[in-house]
């Protein structure tokens, strides 16, 4: 049953000062509107919540892709298809324009805005896996000043971030240093999703492996626990261990640990769990070639 | 049971100013089709996924049940009438009469929206495009073969036109 | 002639701009808008209703059952299906009571705060359950119906036969998604009732209308508008919303519209009925079939509405395009506390053929045949005798239709060339082909046809321009533009000289319904013979000669017409069903000729299963049929090709997920049907083979596409990963269980 439109609010500040101070003044009642693709969808199904919402459309502060030497910087209300068609993010972050790519369809990628699939923080999102592994950092801005922190740690349980009532996602910024490596850096990202195009993820994966630096590897899985999940033990055991097949399996046996999939409309737990171990290892196997072709300089 | 104001909504649909009063949360689609009366663009879900109520906003191709009124203060908006005023197109829409890609006609608005959306930013696509590109808009009669032929005939005519 | 060409369809321009009115572009004086409150849980009795919140309840029309002039029931082939519920509730979101408002909005929140309370009673929910008797919701033992079909005398066979193959199949509920929801427009006056609406079949509205408001049939009107498709899903239930419409109307006294969002459609209206079918087969050791034993399962759902003739055609083509001497089939249609399971493109055939077409493979692997010479070994031939004991009077080509079907995809040489590439244990893709043979009775089952005794009309201006007027309606399968080919080659007119007028029961005679692949060679067969009987009206009247050239035919024909209405008045031809002949049916023994004619058809599909994932894919895809005659090659394969896309939406994505009866993914986002992206290339093929009864030679092909696709696709997945399947849809969730349990 469709929500009672009349019933919802909508504040339209011109600039981002504004929408802050009304966030500060209120803290907790103003949920922020961008491109409205899951917004308008819980309207329709009668179950938006919050029925006081402030605009960000149009906000200058918040929008456009600015490069510089050392990071890119993308503003929280650009949409996947500014990103997805961004050369240097094409080039230089290809998960992050993958994952853009393999949103809903062209309509959808029009309106949907990073800043909203980042604080709409639904587990399925698929632009979170990419974007920790790229590193990515992102800027929460308030009444008070604004803050950085490593996106990595921004999600923190089912639909919890560390965005505070009275903030916004302003950008996030992915840092450039990996451009100086990035030749040899291998990416690969997998949504698994009920159908090719207008699918939501079933289980979604970002890796990232470079044969000369461990310390770059990345194992980050979407829709297979609370949140966006960054399997650090896993990694550390690749890290330590390489890229043999006992270590593959001792990996293996670690993302089990690590991962928490549950049964859900879109798929089984059981499904979830091994298909991302299935993931991991084709990951792994593709990366080990890479690595042997580095070691054989070509 | 306590309603939010009303607001004033300027904007232009297929050329034509308009103005709305109406909550900010109304759906594109509703002024379109309820105070306008452009009645081609379709409601198939009312959620984004079939792509029937698709229309070019600012030349982006949005699902208009997807779409605020709030966000539409100054917005260009074309639909499928002001498609076919264009005159530009009438080889598009022959090509999907005459290959098939017409059958209950339900999808074929929003279909047609999302070819002239590709078509302007890639004249010759390839099949692979022409899938992408008409992916959020679901079909349920033709199995998309005739359409993708209509739509490969019609870039060849457009093409030759240019 | 136009018959055969591509000539240009009659509704293309209207569709393509945007301009053609479907039933919730159109917009009455006064018109005011309605709603359904529904039941919560799947089985109980209700207690209570309350009208709760800040809400001008005074200017909401509400209605309920008492409101209805009639009987309580939306009549279909047995009246068991209550209007709205009164006292008890038999599957979740049963319509309970009607509020009707001018404002949408309000009447949302309206309908979120009527409060009905509801004691609830035990309910079943699976065919098993039901069978059991669990507990009995329906009738004396849950059954809706039941029967058997024999021939020959399977008993004895057991012991002898050289192999005894078993098998049980499961196929799950589809939903129709026809992309425009259902919706009614309803006026009603003291003149009588008039329903505007996306439709099916117009006189099927018609009747339950004249029931539920206990009014003679003139004073009941049905206009179908355009319909943004139906596949079945439009066939019965706009009977209910036409009367809930009317209802509303009647009580406001003002028109109603009541379209559905996505959401209610998906919960509330018809799906194709899930079933399980058990398969005995007897084989010598010559590998032909000695005995058949299928036991056919249906859940239908909480009434019965078309279980009883959908339980019909899916048994009857239980047993295939094969030739079995001893066959008994055991068919029951089950009630469990969901909403009615209904017509769906196939109507119970591709059901069971899936389940006989998995078999076959199944029975063909043990007795260490290949695929293609085990069925060609047993294919249907003229002079042979089906199960319902009908001896077919048409050659189907099986051996050279399989033939054509599996060199189109190449299937020999990939099936060779798969086995090596699936040994390989490092490859990540297995690949595989497979196919599926099968037929399609055209037209009702039957006596069907003969007991709907349908009536077509041709008319003409004084202008020499012609009107089909027929009740079939135009629900994208191109009805319009091919009554208008055959009307126009029958009176050797231009196709742009004949229009076909919307259904309206005012207008149009009862032509029957839009359904069971029978609009063409049917009712296409009676527009022919009243466009004959048009022209024959102006011979015998000596306003057109009988010889006349054909370069002028046109003006002479406009000449006759005009004179022939000034002297005689209007110029009107009538044609009604004959039944032929040869077609004899016994409807307590189902025994006889089930149809009038078969379509027959192969259809191959090559597949890559992905190991890292569990996801099917379909490459390619191959459908390969007889069809008597094509009428209109693009629309035609428009049929095929839009068919065997809801085919690999049944096989491979399309799950109803149910939850105490209610549907709980009922919204585009989590009902998964092939984008543009998820379909392969698919190649067409047409064989010829004229029915003598059908205009031009043609047979019906509408429904002939979904029967074969889901067996194609899963025989190629268990040839590439060499697992036994046995259920749609095989989501990749399920085909992983069945490789882990090999």
């Amino acid at each position: 049953m469709r929500g009672y439109v009349p019933a919802y609010e909508v504040k339209s500040p011109e600039t981002l000062t504004e929408a802050l101070s009304i966030l500060q003044a209120q803290p907790g009642k103003w949920k922020p509107l961008a491109g409205g693709t899951d917004l308008m969808v819980l309207l329709e199904s009668g179950v938006l919540e919050n029925r006081n919402l402030l605009n960000l459309q149009g906000l200058k502060e918040l929008t456009g892709i600015s490069v510089s030497p050392a990071e890119i910087t993308i503003g929280a209300l650009s949409t996947f298809r500014q990103i997805l068609e961004h050369d240097l993010l094409k080039t230089e972050f290809p998960l992050l324009a993958a994952a853009a790519r393999s949103i809903g369809a062209i309509a959808i990628q029009n309106r949907a805005t990073i800043g909203g699939n980042i604080a709409n923080a639904s587990p399925a999102a698929d632009s979170p896996p990419a974007l920790i592994a790229h590193d990515a950092v992102i800027e929460l801005v308030s009444s008070t000043g604004s803050r950085r922190l490593s996106y990595a740690e921004f999600h923190q349980g089912y639909k919890k971030t560390q965005l505070a009532t009275d903030e916004l996602i302003r950008a996030i910024i992915l840092p450039r240093t990996q451009a100086d490596t990035g030749s040899n850096d291998f990416f690969f990202y997998r949504k698994v999703g009920t159908r090719k195009a207008q699918a939501i993820s079933k289980i979604c994966f970002a890796g990232r492996f470079h044969p000369c630096s461990p310390g770059n590897l990345r194992l980050v899985f979407g829709s297979v626990a609370p949140t966006v999940l960054r399997c650090i033990q896993t990694e550390a055991i690749i890290q330590g261990g390489g890229l043999d097949l006992k270590t593959i399996q001792k990996a293996k046996d670690s993302l089990t640990r690590e991962l928490s999939p549950i049964d859900d409309i879109r798929s089984t737990a059981e499904y979830r769990l091994r298909v991302s171990l299935n993931l991991l290892e084709d990951f792994l196997i593709l990366a080990r070639q890479k690595q042997s072709h580095v070691e054989l300089g070509s | 049971m306590s309603n939010s104001a009303k607001i004033t909504i300027s904007c232009r649909i297929n050329q034509r100013p308009c103005s709305f009063e109406t909550y900010p949360m109304t759906r594109l689609i509703d002024l379109i089709r309820d105070d306008e009366h452009f009645t081609g663009t379709k409601e198939g879900c009312g959620e984004g996924e079939c792509g029937a109520c698709s229309v070019l906003m600012n030349g982006e191709l949005v699902n208009s049940c997807l779409v605020p009124a709030v966000q539409v203060n100054g917005a260009d908006i074309i639909t499928i009438e002001g498609i076919i005023r264009e005159n530009k197109f009438s080889a598009l829409q022959e090509a999907f009469v005459d290959f098939g890609g017409v059958q209950c006609g339900i999808c074929t608005p929003g279909m047609v929206m999302a070819t002239v959306y590709l078509l302007g930013k890639n004249p010759n696509p390839t099949e692979a495009e022409i899938r992408e590109a008409i992916a959020g808009n679901i079909c349920r009669c033709t199995g998309y073969t005739k359409i993708f032929e209509a739509i490969q005939h019609a870039c060849g005519k457009l093409g030759a036109l240019q | 002639m136009t018959v055969k060409r591509p000539v240009i369809r009659k509704d293309g321009k209207d569709k393509v701009t945007g301009r053609a009115q479907y039933v919730d572009d159109l917009c009455f004086p006064n018109m005011i808008y309605g709603v359904s409150v529904r039941s919560s849980v799947a089985r109980g009795k209700i207690q209570k209703i309350t009208y709760e919140g800040d809400l001008p309840w005074k200017d909401i029309t509400v209605a309920t059952s008492h409101d209805l002039p009639g009987p309580n029931v939306v009549a279909h082939i047995l009246q068991d299906q209550q209007c709205l519920a009164t006292e008890n509730v038999q599957h979740p979101d049963e319509a309970i009571l009607l509020l009707a408002h001018p404002d949408r909005q309000l009447l949302e929140e309206a309908r979120r705060k009527v409060r009905v309370e509801i004691d609830p009673l035990p309910s079943i929910h699976s065919i098993e359950d039901s069978l059991n008797q669990k507990t009995v919701i329906w009738g004396k033992d849950n059954i809706l119906k039941s029967f058997v079909i024999e021939k020959g005398n399977i008993a004895p066979l057991w012991n002898e036969a050289a192999l005894v193959v078993q098998g049980e199949y499961r196929t799950g509920a589809q939903e129709q998604l026809y992309i425009e929801p259902n919706g009614m427009i309803a006026s009603v006056s003291p003149a009588g009732i008039t329903v505007w609406g996306s439709m099916q079949c117009p006189y099927y509205v018609h009747h339950a209308l004249m029931v539920a408001f206990n009014l003679p049939k003139e004073k009941v009107r049905v206009i179908q508008t355009e319909t943004g498709g139906g596949f079945g899903g439009k066939e019965d239930y706009p009977s209910m919303i036409a009367c809930h419409a009317a209802l509303l109307s009647l009580k406001s006294g003002k028109p109603v519209k009541i379209i559905y969002d996505r959401a209610e459609d998906m919960a509330c209206t018809t799906k194709r009925h899930p079933s399980i079918t058990r398969h005995k087969t007897a084989l010598s050791k010559d590998g032909k079939l000695l005995a058949m034993d299928i036991e056919f399962l249906l859940d239908g759902g909480a009434y019965a509405t078309m279980s009883p003739v959908v339980l019909s055609r899916g048994a009857i083509h239980a047993a295939g395009a094969y030739n079995c001497p001893n066959i008994r089939i055991t068919a029951k249609a089950l009630a469990t506390n969901t909403a009615p399971y209904g017509a769906f493109r196939g109507f119970g055939a591709p059901q069971s053929l899936f389940a006989l077409e998995m078999h076959m493979d199944r029975i063909a692997l043990q007795a260490g045949l290949t695929p293609e010479e085990f069925r060609a070994r047993n294919f249907l031939q003229e002079g042979h005798v089906t199960a319902t004991g009908q001896t077919l009077r048409e050659n189907p080509d099986l051996p050279g239709l399989m033939g054509t079907a599996l060199n189109a995809l190449g299937y020999h040489a990939k099936r060779a060339n798969y086995a090596d590439h699936n040994r390989n244990p490092n490859s990540r893709i297995k690949k595989g082909v497979g196919f599926s043979v099968f037929l399609h009775g055209a037209g009702f089952t039957g006596s069907g046809e003969k007991n709907l005794a349908s009536v077509v009309a041709v008319e003409a201006t004084p202008f020499g321009r012609v009107r089909v007027l027929a009740s079939s309606t135009e629900i994208g399968q191109g009805a319009r533009t091919v009554f208008a080919q055959l009307a126009a080659d029958a009176l050797g007119i231009d196709y742009d000289q004949v229009d076909v007028a919307q259904p309206d029961t005012h207008i149009v005679p009862n032509s029957g319904p839009t359904v069971a692949s029978r609009t063409t060679m049917i009712v296409g067969k009676l527009v022919e013979t009243a466009a004959i009987g048009l022209k024959e009206i102006l011979i015998q009247s000596g306003h057109l000669k009988s010889e006349c050239s054909t370069e002028d035919f046109s003006d002479q024909f406009r000449n006759a017409c005009a004179s022939y209405i000034k002297a005689a008045g209007p110029l009107k031809s009538f044609a009604q069903y004959q039944q032929p002949g040869h077609i004899q049916w016994d409807d307590t023994k189902y025994q006889g000729d089930a149809y009038g004619t078969f379509t027959w058809a192969v259809y191959a599909a090559e597949v890559s299963v992905d190991l890292t994932t569990y996801e099917a894919r379909v490459d390619n895809f191959v459908a390969a049929q007889e069809v008597g005659k094509v009428i209109h090659p693009v629309l035609a394969a428009g049929q095929i090709e839009g068919g065997v896309t809801q085919g690999i939406g049944y096989a491979l994505y399309e799950e109803v997920r149910l939850e105490n009866g209610r549907m709980i993914n009922n919204r585009m986002t989590n009902y998964i049907v092939p984008t543009a992206q998820d379909v392969p290339p698919i190649q067409v093929i047409f064989a010829e083979n004229p029915y003598a009864h059908g205009p031009h030679g043609a047979k019906g092909i509408g429904e002939l596409p979904l029967d074969g696709v889901a067996p194609a696709i899963l025989n190629a997945v268990a040839f590439a990963t060499g697992t036994t399947l046995t259920e749609i849809p095989l989501l990749p969730e399920t085909l992983m269980r069945a490789m882990s349990n090999e």
